[in-house]
């Protein structure tokens, strides 16, 4: 039973990706089970469900499979959001599908996960799409990542073919650049080491999933840890404060701060947590922030403190295509970065992203729907963006169409050690598939 | 709790506020749909702790079902009041009445209220909507992002979802199309009782536990009134009784409790092995998609 203290535990945001087949949804599934997340009258439509389907055993990946197509097709069409807890944590689950066409839906759910849970069918090894999850959670730098071996039970719970698996799995994600990587063998269709330790595989002495979901240590969003509050709203009343979420800090009253774009030093006057008066706001907080000078700030702005970014109006960045619209050298596109939405130019392609080799080759002409590509970038206003790797929040941004508004990519700020060596040759690809 | 740790329930009112500001600042008419239940009366509170100490930059809009619980209607009235807020309501008995759409044979109304919703839409060129729905409701909500996009006929297509990436949400959209905006799409039921407690959310008095006449239907609690319960067969009886949801007095039913303040409320719906919308709602009891059908045509 929940009690007063429940509200005080802390959230972590979880991303799941699998392969078509590998049974994600059966995994989720048995999460939701496992924490007593599932309710009695969802638990009975899920067994009718399940009947008339013509399934005998319960078909857990009705639980999150909710729209008709993909009962339908037994596919999962879209991202889906899970909802559940244990005493220590609260779990907010992005369900992405494994379809190569739906993969900016794991581009999207790993963009704000904590932890990556990629799945893979220990019959059937690393796939193409299991490449390509781990390079999605290697360029997003998603904190802790985690390979759950799935179908145990399909290859008789043999330590050794784990044990093969799992070297694979760490030689690959060292090259990609994940410096820790949580491997897990898994059945979730018969329950083992998801919610408890199995007992059927003796010779594995890690945590379950869950107890391992239950140990990960919350990892700030910044490495620099100085204030960068983005300015989304001015408010107007006896006095002027600037509303927004604080992405890094802490931040103080009294604190030196730089209006950016512009540049201007001033310090913090006071600070108001939705009306509340504070003296520090902590990272992730929705503040008001008043200033000591009277400076022109409008939303868009950011109230950054030192060391402040200097704002840059032609950088290079990693784009992930997320839409149907290719994009060229030339093309005019509107980016959105905190805030503020500025014009801006694809100056050129620099290279693009061979997800199965991890290899950066030159002469790509278009970044389209799955693709991953190096670009360089120029802006009509210079923007206070960061490195992605020192920062998650400013040195994200989003590509979007600037006739019809639709988001076309997703942007990281930086150029990944591998594109450096395009011209290098490119990197081994044996032992990888 | 340490210092740079903020608790779950926090985190989810920060992320509230940055939608709602953000949502705001990217739209030229939004309106706030309000039906006077808890998850608008929480998404009410935490729009006006967002513009503190500024006043609220948009008014709220009710779709009217005509079949109100009156409670519901006088704490609504009682709120824009004392928020001094503006209101819009959308009639669907004005509809009905004008004979623009037919009473369903079973009597319930939440199916009713798309169309005078949509028409409320165009009528005031309400360009983003924000609503309280959250994804733990149902499975087709779950799929639904918190910037939705809805196409010039205010349909939803869970295929033509944008992405949704980082902390970065798009409010662009094309002549025609509005957004409907979540809020507190992360949010469990759980978490809009704790915000009740820890903020002393006012709520309508039926919320809590009080004694009513009530008689059984379909395994649920209906409460008779003029919209034509109970029928012969159906004997009423009095009991202690609060509901869980409010919506059309027709499909929405109480459940038994002895619970008279928020954090008894809470205490109970945090032990209850039944979701809120399958102890209470007749609507989403016609078929595993009648909420995902609903949307499609523009619903909430």
């Amino acid at each position: 039973m929940l009690s007063a203290e429940q509200p005080r535990r802390p959230l972590l945001r979880l991303a799941t990706a699998g392969s078509v087949d590998d049974g994600k949804s059966t995994l989720v599934g048995r999460l939701l089970l496992d924490t007593d997340s599932v309710l009695t009258d969802q638990f009975e439509s899920l067994t009718r469900a399940s009947s008339r389907l013509g399934t005998t055993e319960l078909d857990l990946s009705l639980l999150t499979d909710g729209l008709r197509a993909e009962r339908e097709q037994g596919i999962t069409i879209d991202v889906a959001y899970r909802y559940f807890s244990t005493d220590r944590r609260r779990f907010v689950l992005a369900d992405t599908p494994g379809h190569v066409q739906y993969n900016r839906n794991t581009v999207s759910g790993m963009s704000s996960a904590e932890v990556a849970i990629i799945l893979v069918d220990v019959a059937a090894g690393l796939l193409d799409q299991t490449h390509r999850h781990l390079a999605v959670a290697a360029l997003l730098r998603v904190p802790h990542v985690v390979v759950a071996v799935n179908k145990m039970d399909m290859v008789g719970y043999d330590a050794e073919v784990f044990t093969r698996l799992r070297e694979r799995v760490v030689d690959h994600t060292r090259r990609l650049g994940i410096d820790e990587v949580t491997v897990i063998p898994v059945s979730a269709l018969a329950g083992d080491n998801i919610g408890v330790r199995s007992e059927r595989m003796p010779w594995y002495d890690g945590p379950s999933l869950l107890e391992h979901l239950e140990d990960i240590p919350p990892v700030p969003l910044s490495s620099i840890g100085a204030a960068r509050l983005s300015i989304q709203y001015v408010l107007r009343a006896a006095h002027r404060s600037y509303a927004g979420r604080l992405s890094s800090g802490p931040l103080r009253v009294g604190d030196e701060v730089v209006v950016l774009p512009a540049g201007i030093h001033t310090r913090v006057a006071g600070i108001e947590r939705l009306g509340e008066t504070i003296s520090q706001a902590r990272p992730g907080e929705s503040v008001e922030v008043s200033l000591v000078d009277h400076v022109d700030v409008s939303r868009g702005d950011t109230i950054a403190a030192l060391p402040a970014p200097t704002p840059r109006d032609s950088f290079s960045a990693v784009l992930c295509g997320v839409s149907d619209k290719r994009l060229r050298p030339a093309d005019h596109v509107l980016i959105k970065h905190g805030a503020r939405v500025v014009r801006g130019m694809v100056v050129e392609i620099e290279s693009g992203l061979d997800v199965g080799s991890l290899a950066y080759t030159p002469n790509v002409e278009s970044v389209g729907g799955n693709d991953i590509a190096v670009v360089a970038l120029r802006l009509a206003e210079p923007l206070p963006i960061e490195e992605y790797r020192t920062d998650r929040t400013t040195g994200c941004f989003l590509v979007l169409d600037a006739d019809d508004g639709t988001t076309v990519a997703a942007g990281i700020v930086g150029v990944p050690a591998a594109a450096e060596m395009v011209n290098v040759e490119a990197m081994s690809t044996s032992g990888t598939a | 709790m340490t210092a740079t740790h903020l608790d779950h329930l926090s985190v989810l009112e920060a992320e509230a506020a940055h939608i709602i500001r953000e949502a705001t600042a990217e739209s030229e008419r939004p309106a706030l749909l309000f039906s006077g239940g808890k998850d608008s009366a929480v998404l009410l509170h935490l729009a006006l702790r967002a513009f503190t100490p500024a006043a609220l930059p948009f008014g709220l809009l009710h779709v009217d079902t005509g079949h109100n619980f009156p409670e519901v209607l006088t704490f609504r009235n009682g709120v824009v009041a004392h928020d001094d807020l503006t209101l819009t309501v959308a009639s669907v008995q004005q509809w009905i009445d004008d004979g623009r759409i037919a009473e369903r044979p079973d009597g319930m109304r939440n199916p009713l209220q798309t169309r005078p919703l949509l028409d409320a839409v165009a009528g005031n060129r309400f360009d983003a909507l924000f609503g309280g729905a959250r994804r733990d409701e149902d499975r087709a909500r779950a799929k639904e992002r918190v910037f939705s996009i809805r196409d010039a006929l205010g349909g939803w297509d869970p295929r033509r979802q944008r992405p949704e990436l980082w902390q970065l949400y798009n409010g662009r959209r094309r002549a025609g199309e509005h957004l409907r905006i979540f809020p507190l799409s992360n949010w469990t039921e759980v978490d809009v009782w704790s915000y009740i407690v820890r903020h002393d959310v006012a709520l309508p008095s039926i919320y809590y536990a009080h004694r009513r006449q009530v008689f059984l239907r379909d395994g649920m609690l209906l409460a008779p009134g003029d919209w034509g319960g109970p029928v012969a067969g159906e004997s009423v009886t009095e009991k202690s009784v609060r509901y869980r949801t409010v919506g059309d007095m027709s499909c929405t039913g109480a459940v038994e409790s002895t619970a008279t303040t928020a954090q008894e409320v809470l205490d109970e719906v945090s032990i209850s092995s039944i979701s809120e919308r399958g102890a209470t709602r007749a609507d989403d009891r016609v078929s595993e998609a009648a909420m995902e059908d609903r949307k499609r045509e523009g619903y909430f």
